[in-house]
């Protein structure tokens, strides 16, 4: 009787109910979340991770923007099935960049975590304008505008000094030419893609769409889908230390 | 009426007065200087909402005088009923967008062609903005309206504030008018059930706290000395809904000229955060704001007390202290670290006894009234919506164990499961709530026809029992297909075959969501009808006293 008696502390004070609820609902979130940001071992040791090149950021904005997260999950999960058909399970590791996250949570299409180096620029190119003209029994909408529309270098600047704000390991150079080595990534053979060289050691330069007038939103989504996965170098990955 | 003018402008009213004057000129700077298509609009949107509710304010001042609004009349609460009004009627148009955005990429999977390649009619755009319009549109106005309904009649008080109430649900829908044209243009965020861009989250969070505000200062004025037990289950999806969406939500603009941002946290702490959000707007947006409508409506439609006042107070504390640990299994074997999935895992499974407590609490509120679900087609649909809780959220403990989540994880069954609970359980008690509200706000007897809700409840169960078996069976075919092996130990299925066995299941789905929109439509309609009309026919089906009006 007297527990309920107590109880009507809550039921005649809106403060002390408030105050009541905000602990009752601090302490899942806080043993959840809070071990994740000092826990060495949530994120494993690699070699090969790297922050994205302007372009494939602002592919990944267009990634984003098109909601392709709502049908295409980037997480492979360690099941022998998962690991035949789209490679490696995925690494923390290998998101440790990604503001936010895109592990998604729906297959309505195929994992695309390592996509990367699996088809051709073309094939990307091709199926993103026709889905249905390389895979007929697709349901994926078509994209055609994509290949069309000329990317909108003037934020990216500003996105790549906001992913340093929140701790992405970009250079001070590579955060001054942003916005020339998004260019310069899709224009091969110019004094823009030796620069982008000597500041990205390891990225390809192509001219990811085709077409060579212009650098579209098709060439930096094709750069971001082509190094999903690609980065973490496995022949030297030791899966033993890493367990958790 | 002979009026005066009694005073100056209230400090209520210069205070918002002012608030939106800076906002409008705050609006009309980012407009002029961006070179972002998407923020000019949507500031120029901003600058003129801002500018209409100065001008409202001064014309709602120039007509009454500043009179302040008697508390009482006639020695009865004078209850303020126009937001609500607005609400009610913001709460049956979205839900029909968004059921309706719904069936469009429900048809969409089954017929690829309907996306049009064009980027503001693709499934990836369109898909944000039916689950927003559902959640956020449909059910917040419906959370906001019956809030401010109950807090008042419960606490026998007025809301507080003459700007107040309409700040806080005018200023809500504006948020969602931001955020779901956004979604179209292409300014998301990318985080599921949380796209809208950070502009529209700051702007949420401003009129969130207002509705806090809101909220507790009618508690403050209550005359009852008890606060009601929906309240706290209202006061509990409020509070919280504030922590989950601040911390999810931290991001760095690009600029203030931009509408992009770059979120704080980073992969698999993101993961965490926002699936601790993703499965607590579920889980607060969605039950414990909805069972403050349970706790509220069927009592009062059904003429009985609340079954269990002890068992209200287990199963309220319970649930908020157990729902908020579930979040983690939605990422069974990712790269979260096992012991957090595990976790939260365990607490799903908890989860199901303070979520069946509520079940119970509620079915068994009709004990001694079960004869109305015979003639009261309104409170069958609010009662089987409880049971639809009831098997939402025994499935959902089921599919958290790490071993069926192994199958049914990126499965249809998935949306399954969601569409339960969000058709059965959140549409039917809010549409059951609409219609008790309805007569109730526009002082009528009854509905305009009981038949009309008769159809409305058989169309839509049709339509939910055809979805949710054709999900049960795509997503449990296609988990199965996914690890198919044949007899030399090859996969049996390449991923795009598994997509063409799913196309008959989508039809059936789309059906049943055409069957969904339809009773939708139908609601509409009576409800329409009824603020035109009031009650029609078979007046005398309805049990005496179930209509009376709720004090």
């Amino acid at each position: 009787m007297s527990a309920w008696k107590k109880h009507e502390i809550f039921e005649k004070n809106s403060i002390i109910l408030v105050i009541g609820i905000l602990v009752a609902i601090s302490v899942g979130g806080l043993v959840e979340i809070a071990p994740l940001f000092y826990l060495k071992s949530t994120i494993e040791k690699t070699e090969g991770m790297r922050p994205y090149t302007p372009l494939e950021l602002a592919g990944r904005e267009i990634y984003i923007r098109e909601g392709c997260y709502t049908c295409h999950s980037q997480m492979i999960r360690p099941m022998r099935d998962e690991l035949e058909r789209y490679g490696h399970f995925s690494l923390a590791a290998e998101s440790m960049y990604d503001h936010p996250f895109q592990w998604g949570a729906k297959r309505t299409g195929p994992d695309l975590a390592r996509v990367g180096g699996k088809y051709s620029d073309d094939w990307h190119v091709e199926h993103l304008i026709d889905p249905r003209s390389l895979v007929p029994a697709s349901i994926m909408p078509g994209y055609p505008f994509l290949a069309e529309t000329e990317l909108f270098t003037r934020d990216i600047q500003g996105h790549v000094s906001a992913n340093m704000v929140v701790g992405v390991p970009y250079t001070d150079a590579q955060l001054e030419f942003a916005i020339a080595d998004a260019i310069g990534q899709a224009s091969p053979d110019t004094d823009g893609a030796y620069d982008f060289e000597e500041r990205w050691p390891n990225s390809a330069v192509r001219d990811f769409d085709g077409n060579p007038r212009k650098v579209t939103e098709m060439d930096a989504l094709v750069a971001y889908l082509q190094v999903l996965g690609t980065m973490v170098d496995f022949s030297i990955y030791d899966n033993k230390a890493n367990l958790r | 009426m002979a009026q005066q003018k009694t005073g100056l402008v209230s400090l209520e009213e210069g205070g918002f007065a002012i608030f939106l004057v800076l906002l409008a000129f705050a609006c009309l700077i980012v407009a002029g200087k961006t070179f972002d298509q998407v923020m000019a609009f949507h500031a120029s949107v901003g600058a003129l909402f801002a500018a209409l509710g100065v001008f409202y304010i001064f014309k709602n001042y120039f007509d009454d005088g500043g009179q302040a609004i008697p508390q009482e009349l006639d020695g009865k609460p004078n209850y303020n009923i126009g937001p609500i009004k607005f609400g009610a009627i913001a709460a049956m148009f979205w839900g029909i967008a968004g059921f309706t955005v719904g069936l469009v990429i429900a048809l969409q999977l089954a017929w690829p062609a309907l996306n049009f390649d064009l980027p503001w009619t693709n499934f990836g755009r369109l898909r944000p903005l039916h689950t927003s319009a559902v959640i956020f549109a449909f059910g917040g106005n419906v959370l906001l309206a019956t809030s401010m309904y109950v807090v008042q009649r419960t606490c026998r008080a007025r809301m507080p504030g003459k700007i107040l109430p309409w700040f806080v649900i005018l200023g809500y829908n504006a948020f969602i008018v931001i955020a779901g044209t956004g979604y179209l243009l292409g300014a998301t965020q990318g985080k599921e059930y949380a796209e809208p861009e950070w502009y529209a989250d700051l702007w949420l969070t401003i009129v969130w706290v207002f509705y806090l505000l809101l909220f507790l200062g009618t508690l403050w004025k209550r005359k009852e000395p008890y606060i009601y037990v929906a309240n706290w289950f209202y006061l509990a999806f409020i509070v919280t809904i504030a922590v989950l969406h601040i911390t999810n939500n931290l991001t760095i603009p690009v600029s203030i000229y931009s509408t992009q941002s770059v979120i704080v946290w980073a992969g698999v702490q993101d993961a965490m955060v926002q699936w601790w959000y993703g499965h607590n707007a579920v889980g607060f947006f969605l039950p414990a704001g909805f069972l403050a409508i349970m706790y509220y409506f069927i009592p009062k439609r059904a003429a009985r007390p609340v079954s269990s006042y002890r068992l209200s107070i287990v199963h309220f504390w319970a649930l908020i202290f157990i729902y908020i640990w579930a979040g983690p299994h939605h990422l069974h074997y990712t790269a979260l670290p096992q012991w957090a999935s595990t976790l939260g895992a365990t607490f799903s499974i908890i989860l199901w006894m303070p979520s069946w407590g509520g079940m119970i609490n509620g079915l068994m509120t009709l004990s001694g009234a079960w004869d109305k679900l015979r003639t009261d087609p309104v409170l069958r649909m609010m009662v089987v919506s409880v049971a639809f809780y009831g098997m939402s959220t025994f499935e959902g403990p089921l599919m958290s164990l790490r071993a069926v989540n192994s199958l049914s994880h990126y499965t249809d069954w998935t949306i399954g499961h969601v569409h339960s609970g969000a058709l059965g359980w959140v549409g039917y008690i809010s549409f059951g709530a609409i219609y008790c509200l309805v007569p109730w706000l526009w002082n009528k007897k009854g509905l305009y026809s009981l038949k009309l809700v008769n159809w409305h409840f058989w169309l839509s169960t049709l339509g939910i029992v055809l979805y949710i078996t054709a999900m049960w069976v795509s997503g449990i075919m296609q988990g199965l297909m996914w690890r198919a092996y044949d007899s030399l130990g090859f996969l049996e299925y390449s991923f795009v075959e598994t997509v063409e066995a799913m196309h008959p299941f989508y039809i059936i789905r789309a059906l049943g969501g055409a069957l969904f929109v339809v009773g939708a439509l139908i609601m509409a309609y009576n409800l329409w009808m009824t603020v035109r009309h009031g009650e029609a026919e078979e007046a005398d089906a309805l049990p005496a006293g179930s209509l009376a009006a709720a004090e």
